[in-house]
């Protein structure tokens, strides 16, 4: 296949942007994009350029490391998947292909497509996660958790924190996120204690973090890539609202 | 070299208990006095920076990816192991010692493995106290399911995301204790040296990868959990950042390096697609529980099935050749992973071969019709998912195929009983040493050692060399000479890096090394080719001094600098890799030498002359690594030849 690639340049954090304007011959359809990225790269080391910048790591769609959005759409025209799992198959010979960075106050760019998620660290680090210390725990099956809710549970932590929700949302909200960790925690007996506090504290990190507010249109559960469904931001406003009616 | 593994003494069941009950205590208020780094935050990583900041240590904790929670833990799909006998079947803490030690093929500590064994009960505890989404029953009680070379069901698992959630439940038990004070994270952070003051370890440089700017941060202890070195192979089932530079520093600043050439080749993997290949895609070994493995009995059938003149489906089952459960009856698909990648690689050498001939079929057909789709996408859907993705083939139509790759690496940092390398203060745990698997790894074994290093095991020793470290003040990296001299050997490195200016990429000397490593340091190894295999190493080592090609600067973000300097450690690994292939004159595990085989090709190991862990130390650039060996004295076990037939 041969493409034409249009891709967000920005030298540092500080830098202004621009597109600049590539091209590929010899591309195998079997190859996955971030292989068809590494081709660009190799051409561009070859001839004494700076490669372009993006988030890569375990390339099979788990790790939550990459991102970029592809013709519009986050992790590009795929369902379901993370860029690195995204083939080539998927375009034409002869296709433009626009890619750009996550763009979102919340995620600021650090090279090129490369940006900053720490946010995601800090509004875990706000509460999501159950207060047990090594040593301390019962035995696991002292605890019994019905399947359908230790199903639904894990349905809520496949989320790998890509980030895809919030580039996607008009509003940049990372309510998708935050419900992920919130529901999974309170569906399961053991995250009980603690779920006011969690709901609280990760609503209000989130905001002081600069990600917005959610408006219900549902985008984000159509570009995030396992699935997480809205209706863990459903129970995140039933959580963050029993907790704010107790306190 | 003296090498004491520090064994305690008494009967194998009571060593550990002895061993806790008599070794020495740091006091809580003295705990907050001592700081501790932890580079890497994978499994092993997480639960010890998260367990020693409970505890009340000063914790920095280091990763070069983004967030902790990327490290490539994240990526281990089938499950964990634990002798909880929930299932009734016959497990115990001994029989999971046991099928480890054989399993590793008699090439692991028996203390060792009996601590793992006896600690993985508490691990699914402690996970499930965070959180764990593990596979529940409609009683809600915890679901297993069966892995290679057992034969009972003690794998815990959470769909084919277990890797996923016990990293995300040890990233949660971090989080929390970063929210607390007791751990710095250093995110986008890359070890780049130890720093040794008077021979004990003391600190550790760092370059930021967003900024360039090398920096030294000081530690009573370092400790070490950054992974295995699979990517000395190019393709791997490991994340494209996976490195070997941490190990290999430690090694090369005195700290021997532990049986390198036990490498896991995995059997189910997605059969690599061209050139431009970055990496390999594991399919879960717990496909193995419902899959059948199989290649065409005739070669003609064979071949018209690889230039589409026949399909899979349309081949009648009595000239299919199940040849696992042909060869092993009593494991069948069973087998562990090393029988079941050569076996594989025998067949397709043989002409048997699938799709490009370097692939075999792994088929669902018959648990479909056993158990319906719906719990096969219960038990495998986000895998059956991966595979189309990635073949563009629904595997619940047609046959998988899959081909073994690198993924795993037995061999590492030497340490002893309690994790400490041979340099005083440096410790390594998880992946990253050498301890517990001896020359193959049981599947879902390894999230079990990384997170009994992490939870249960390092967090108590640690402090057995702390106790003995009150008196050390923190040290001032600014005062101290030793911590400003690294940091200027690194920059002369990377300047040396950067100086070469010649003509190749990183990646494409990277591919030539793999492809040197995967045809002579492989699946099937022999003298000769392990001969040549060295000569080509160094080959393309000089070829990287002399020709690779780096733009931009050392004082940036630079993500070709990063590659070249883990290329330049896998450059010299590799043919430590080779060295230690060649000497051991055996077939044992995941390490096959051609010219020890039994008639019927299986591995012949040789316990009288190599029933020992090789231990290789550095001894200075271009001389010859010393090898000293470790005796394994079996106690307690007789060892036996590994047989998965009956």
């Amino acid at each position: 296949m041969d493409l034409t690639l249009k891709i967000w340049r920005q030298d540092n954090r500080k830098a202004k942007g621009r597109f600049e304007i590539y091209t590929l011959k010899n591309i195998s359809p079997d190859s996955s994009f971030l292989e068809m990225l590494d081709v660009l790269n190799e051409q561009l080391v070859s001839g004494g350029q700076e490669p372009v910048v993006f988030d890569h790591d375990c390339r099979e769609g788990i790790c939550g490391t990459c991102s970029l959005y592809i013709n519009g759409r986050a992790h590009g025209p795929d369902d379901d998947i993370t860029t690195c799992q995204l083939h080539m198959r998927k375009f034409r010979d002869g296709d433009t292909i626009v890619i750009e960075p996550w763009r979102a106050g919340g995620f600021p760019v650090i090279k090129d497509l490369m940006v900053d998620r720490t946010a995601f660290d800090q509004i875990l680090q706000a509460g999501g996660f159950i207060s047990v210390n090594t040593g301390s725990a019962r035995d696991g099956n002292g605890i019994l958790i019905p399947k359908h809710k230790a199903d639904e549970a894990m349905d809520a932590a496949a989320c790998i924190g890509c980030g895809a929700c919030v580039a996607t949302c008009k509003n940049s909200s990372a309510m998708l996120f935050v419900a992920g960790k919130v529901s999974h925690l309170a569906l399961l007996p053991q995250g009980r204690p603690e779920a006011v506090r969690r709901a609280k504290a990760m609503v209000a990190k989130m905001d002081e973090l600069g990600f917005g507010a959610c408006t219900n249109t549902g985008a984000c559960e159509v570009e995030c890539p396992k699935g997480v469904s809205i209706e863990h931001i459903a129970r995140l406003n039933r959580e963050f609202l029993l907790a704010n009616l107790k306190s | 070299m003296k090498l004491n593994a520090k064994i305690p003494s008494g009967p194998l069941t009571e060593k550990w208990s002895l061993y806790k009950s008599a070794q020495n205590l740091v006091n809580p208020a003295n705990k907050r006095k001592f700081d501790i780094i932890v580079v890497g935050t994978g499994l092993a990583g997480a639960s010890a920076a998260a367990s020693l900041g409970e505890l009340g240590f000063k914790v920095k904790n280091f990763c070069y990816q983004d967030s902790p929670r990327r490290a490539h833990s994240i990526a281990a799909q089938g499950g964990i192991n634990a002798a909880k006998n929930y299932q009734n079947d016959g497990d115990s803490i001994y029989r999971l010692f046991y099928d480890t030690i054989k399993g590793g093929d008699y090439r692991a500590r028996e203390a060792n493995v009996y601590r793992l064994a006896e600690v993985s009960n508490q691990i699914i505890d402690q996970c499930v106290g965070q959180g764990v989404p593990f596979a529940r029953d409609y009683g809600g009680y915890l679901d297993n399911r069966s892995f290679g070379g057992a034969l009972v069901s003690r794998t815990f698992y959470a769909r084919g995301q277990t890797g996923q959630q016990l990293l995300l439940g040890a990233y949660g038990a971090l989080n929390r204790q970063i929210a607390a004070g007791n751990i710095k994270l250093y995110n986008r952070t890359e070890m780049m040296d130890i720093i040794l003051v008077d021979g004990i370890a003391r600190g550790i440089v760092t370059r930021n990868l967003e900024t360039g700017e090398l920096e030294s941060h000081f530690g009573h202890a370092v400790v070490l959990a950054t992974g295995g070195y699979g990517n000395v192979y190019f393709l791997s089932t490991n994340a494209m950042g996976s490195n070997a530079s941490a190990i290999w520093k430690a090694y090369k600043k005195g700290a021997a390096f532990a049986n390198p050439a036990f490498v896991q080749i995995h059997p189910t993997c997605i059969p690599v697609h061209g050139a431009s290949q970055s990496k390999l895609t594991l399919m879960s070994e717990s496909l193995r529980n419902d899959g059948r493995i199989w290649v065409p009995k005739e070669k003609e059938d064979a071949e018209k099935i690889r230039t589409g003149k026949l399909k899979p489906t349309d081949l009648p089952e009595e000239k299919r050749d199940y040849y696992l459960e042909r060869r092993y009856p009593a494991f069948g698909n069973l087998v562990p992973r090393d029988v079941a990648s050569r076996a594989a690689k025998e067949r397709c050498d043989a002409g048997y071969g699938v799709g490009s001939g370097q692939a075999v079929y792994l088929d669902f057909k018959d648990a479909l019709n056993r158990l319906g789709k719906n719990v096969i996408e219960e038990r495998y859907g986000n895998l059956f998912q991966m595979y189309e993705k990635i073949v563009d083939e629904n595997p619940y139509q047609t046959p998988m195929m899959i081909y073994p790759a690198i993924h795993y690496t037995m061999g590492g940092l030497w340490v002893d009983y309690e994790l400490m390398t041979t340099i005083p203060g440096l410790f390594s745990i998880g992946e990253a040493n050498f301890s517990d698997h001896g020359a193959n790894r049981l599947g879902a074994s390894a999230l079990m050692q990384g997170l009994a290093d992490g939870y249960f095991v390092l967090p108590f020793t640690i402090q057995n060399y702390l106790a003995g470290q009150l008196s050390v003040a923190r040290m001032d990296p600014a005062k101290q000479p030793e911590f400003g001299q690294a940091i200027e050997s690194v920059r002369e490195w990377n300047d040396k890096l950067m100086g070469i200016k010649g003509t190749r990429t990183v990646d494409s000397i990277h591919k030539e090394l793999g492809l040197a490593m995967w045809d002579h340091v492989g699946m099937g190894r022999n003298r000769a080719g392990l001969e040549e295999g060295i000569e080509k190493i160094r080959k393309v080592r000089e070829l990287f001094w002399s020709e690779v090609r780096i733009p931009g600067t050392a004082n940036a973000m630079n993500i070709e600098l990063e590659k070249a300097n883990r290329v330049a450690d896998f450059l010299e690994l590799g043919e430590l890799i080779a060295k230690d292939a060649l000497h051991r004159e055996e077939s044992c595990g995941g390490h096959f030498r051609e010219e020890h085989a039994m008639s019927d090709g299986e591995a012949k190991r040789d316990d009288e002359h190599f029933k020992y862990v090789g231990a290789w130390e550095y001894k200075g650039p271009g001389q010859e690594p010393e090898l000293t060996r470790e005796p394994l004295d079996y106690e307690f076990i007789q060892v036996k030849t590994r047989n998965y037939k009956e």
